[in-house]
């Protein structure tokens, strides 16, 4: 661990300055969690009665599948992902954090671009391309948004006693950088009047998506486990030799994936990143080891604690997820796989298994200390965890099995029928769990909000009844 | 690495790197594309679309329809198909015995299983496809037999795969989308690709029956119905001339018609405008106009 982190004296300090920018942040994300799986829900519905939404145009699948993508990705991981990575700058750096007001003011220009790109979708406005949709007003305050709580996140990188990076810095601080490229690159060439013309926003767009889902989400979410395995397990990183070979190769590989193997594009575009899906394993593999490595060695209570159950599994779901995208950039495999549900299930995984699985732990790990409050529902940690995990594999592996069939049958909707019905349990399940989360934040911010309000009321009435008490009203 | 630079310097070279080749790459090799001449023809590929479907084009992305279709058909590779015409003044039977002859040929002895199996089910009847072989050498080498023999015959250049002819006659190339905005290729099939749907399917009514009611025409149709593209109303004295022709079970109360909206015509202008039919360089084949049965 790093040496500095041992000074506790002025911990609470820091966890406070973190209090209200981690509120504003989770609070969002833990509402969009909970509508973007109820959208998705509904979505699902569609593959048992198709007629069901047919009288109302926002409801059809088309509308409600992106809608529901974007609000886990745009919505919930990267908000929540957001705030977990400037608590533990804070803590990194031990030092309180940086002018937290431009965090606050951000996660309400998140969040309120993330309700303008939600209902224009709905109403038909979306732009047309995968992870994108969002229209260009909600597409600005994100990125304005998002620069904001960078410079936070920077100035409290900047005030570290130690100047030696921790492991998670390399993938929390090169996340920081990511987004903003890919995002502005991604909308200037598409979102625009004049986008580029022809087949290569085509190959712009799948750039994009790979950049943002597969590698945004694998840097916030190994860099977020590297900091709370150790911890949890009590043991230090295992080794830092590693999570540095780990850093570079999945950077190096990871950005070139992503083209589909039959895309009509240059043939070089497909061939090239069929290569770096397969040295992708190298990553992988890497990752898998340091975490197992870290985490095996300590005793065995530490599956008590309900983050580190969520951590632990996330790493294992990124794992799985990282092979299944290797498995579709393969030219034999793609064959069957492409087109097919197999990729929906790879996303998801990477997104609901993966991502919301290690913010969900992160999440439950620091609201306490930022808090300084128990968690107002303490069993709903494991039960969210045990959801998580029904829902992830009711979820994902039909919708797997559902793809390898539709290959298998030349794309016949009747082949995939009976999976895809099967995955809305999973669906429901996961939808449940997030119910968990956000009763959990939501309460701990209302109990938070009424002791201020009474301390507010408190301090505005005591001069009158006796003003020598005021010193004694505790917050 | 020791401080905030060496990430920023990792950054930038890995997605740097990528940036510079998925994204300013092909826009420099793409970006300029103009139309593509189609092969042995002084047309050229695509072609603008009419005012209608580059709006239908725009209620195809409002609806999301690229989440369950894909406007991308794959390919295998092109083989030669050589179809026979004519048998001038040979019998069927004699034509048989000359090609059997042809079978210790050492450049057709890769094929002979395959000509054995077509002639033995062939009846004589015209035209006939007797070979389709990736080889060029071979069928060049079988098509100038048969010409030395005074049989007629016809090599067509075919693109093969699994969704042709299904989908589509060739596969889809970077030309076919020079002036869709936004390109949605798609990337799942829910639904039937709708790449080749306009040569296809190229009536406008069935479109606008199947967008009304999917399970008319497909009876295990996973389509949602898209019945708020289209008004139903009081026929009245003057029955509109656009109103669906609907089978009983399907149709509105007795009274009504089913009118398609402005939008619905848009978005079946933009499906019937989606062809992927012309031969070019990168994507070949024979377009077929008679001999084909």
């Amino acid at each position: 661990m790093n040496p500095a982190e041992t000074d506790q004296v002025c911990t609470a300090k820091i966890d406070a300055s973190c209090r209200v920018p981690l509120l504003a942040l989770f609070g969002g994300a833990a509402l969009w969690l909970v509508v973007g799986l109820l959208l998705a829900l509904l979505a699902s519905l569609t593959f048992h009665a198709p007629e069901m939404f047919a009288a109302c145009p926002f409801a059809t699948y088309g509308h409600l599948a992106p809608a529901a993508n974007d609000l886990l990705v745009y919505g919930f991981a990267i908000p929540a992902a957001l705030g977990v990575m400037l608590w533990i700058f804070a803590r990194l750096s031990q030092a309180e954090l940086v002018l937290p007001i431009l965090p606050i003011a951000a996660a309400n220009f998140w969040h309120l671009g993330v309700f303008i790109g939600l209902i224009t979708i709905l109403c038909g406005g979306s732009s047309g391309f995968t992870w994108l949709e969002f229209p260009r007003a909600a597409a600005m305050l994100l990125g304005v948004a998002f620069v904001l709580i960078a410079i936070s996140a920077v100035g409290t990188f900047g005030q570290r006693k130690e100047r030696e990076l921790y492991p998670s810095h390399w993938f929390l601080l090169a996340a920081l950088l990511w987004f903003p490229w890919i995002y502005s690159a991604a909308n200037l060439f598409l979102v625009t009047p004049t986008p580029v013309r022809g087949v290569t926003q085509a190959v712009i767009n799948w750039w994009f998506a790979n950049n943002l889902v597969f590698v945004w989400l694998a840097l916030v979410g190994v860099g977020i486990a590297f900091y709370f395995l150790p911890k949890l397990s009590g043991r230090p990183l295992q080794s830092r030799f590693y999570a540095l070979f780990a850093f570079w190769t999945l950077i190096l590989f990871g950005a070139w994936t992503g083209i589909p193997q039959g895309a009509p594009v240059p043939a070089w575009l497909p061939a090239l990143s069929a290569v770096a899906s397969v040295l992708l394993v190298v990553p992988l593999l890497a990752i898998e080891i340091v975490a197992c490595r870290t985490a095996w060695g300590s005793v065995r209570s530490k599956w008590d604690n309900g983050s580190f159950c969520f951590i632990s599994s996330g790493v294992d779901f990124f794992f799985i997820s990282g092979l299944l995208l290797v498995a579709e950039a393969c030219p034999q495999f793609s064959r069957v796989l492409e087109f097919t549900w197999f990729g929906v299930a790879q996303v998801q995984l990477q997104i609901l298994g993966f991502s919301a699985m290690i913010l969900s732990g992160a999440i439950y790990e620091i609201l306490p200390r930022v808090m300084a409050a128990e968690l107002p529902f303490k069993g709903f940690v494991k039960a969210q965890f045990f959801l998580s995990i029904f829902g992830v594999a009711l979820f994902v592996i039909p919708l797997a099995v559902a793809g390898v069939k539709q290959g298998r049958a030349a794309y016949d909707p009747a082949a995939a029928k009976l999976w895809l019905m099967i995955s809305t349990t999973g669906l429901l399940c996961l939808l449940l769990g997030s119910l968990l989360l956000a009763a959990n934040i939501f309460v701990m911010t209302m109990k938070w909000k009424l002791a201020l309000a009474k301390t507010v009321i408190a301090y505005i009435k005591s001069p009158l009844e006796a003003p020598e008490k005021i010193s004694e009203v505790k917050p | 690495m020791r401080n905030g630079f060496a990430v920023f310097f990792a950054v930038l070279i890995a997605l740097g790197g990528s940036w510079l080749g998925f994204v300013v790459a092909p826009a420099i090799q793409l970006g300029k594309a103009k139309q593509a001449v189609i092969l042995n023809s002084a047309d050229t590929w695509p072609l603008q679309r009419t005012g209608d479907a580059t709006l239908g084009l725009q209620i195809y992305r409002a609806n999301g329809c690229a989440a369950c279709h894909t406007e991308q058909i794959r390919q295998d590779g092109v083989a030669a198909e050589i179809t026979l015409t004519g048998l001038g003044n040979s019998k069927p039977d004699d034509f048989k015995a000359f090609v059997q002859s042809l079978f210790v040929l050492p450049e057709l002895v890769k094929v002979t299983n395959n000509l054995a199996a077509t002639l033995q089910d062939w009846k004589g009847d015209l035209p006939a496809t007797i070979l389709t072989t990736d080889d060029r050498a071979v069928a060049e080498a079988m098509a100038d037999r048969l010409k030395a023999a005074g049989v007629k015959s016809e090599t067509h250049i075919v693109a093969t795969g699994e969704d042709i002819p299904r989908w589509g006659i060739r596969r889809s190339v970077a030309a076919d989308f020079l002036y869709d905005d936004p390109v949605q290729l798609g990337s799942l099939r829910v639904g039937p690709d709708l790449a080749g749907v306009g040569a296809r399917l190229p009536d406008a009514n069935w479109q606008l029956q199947h967008l009304y009611a999917p399970k008319l025409s497909v009876t295990n149709s996973a389509m949602p119905s898209f019945k708020f593209l289209f008004d139903v109303r009081k026929t009245g004295s003057a029955p509109s001339p656009d109103a669906l022709n609907l089978p009983k079970e399907f149709a509105p109360a007795a009274g009504c018609e089913v009118v398609p909206k402005p939008e619905a015509k848009e978005l079946v202008a933009y499906l019937l405008s989606l062809r992927a039919d012309a031969p070019l360089y990168e994507a070949p084949f024979t377009p077929v106009i008679s001999a084909k049965p």
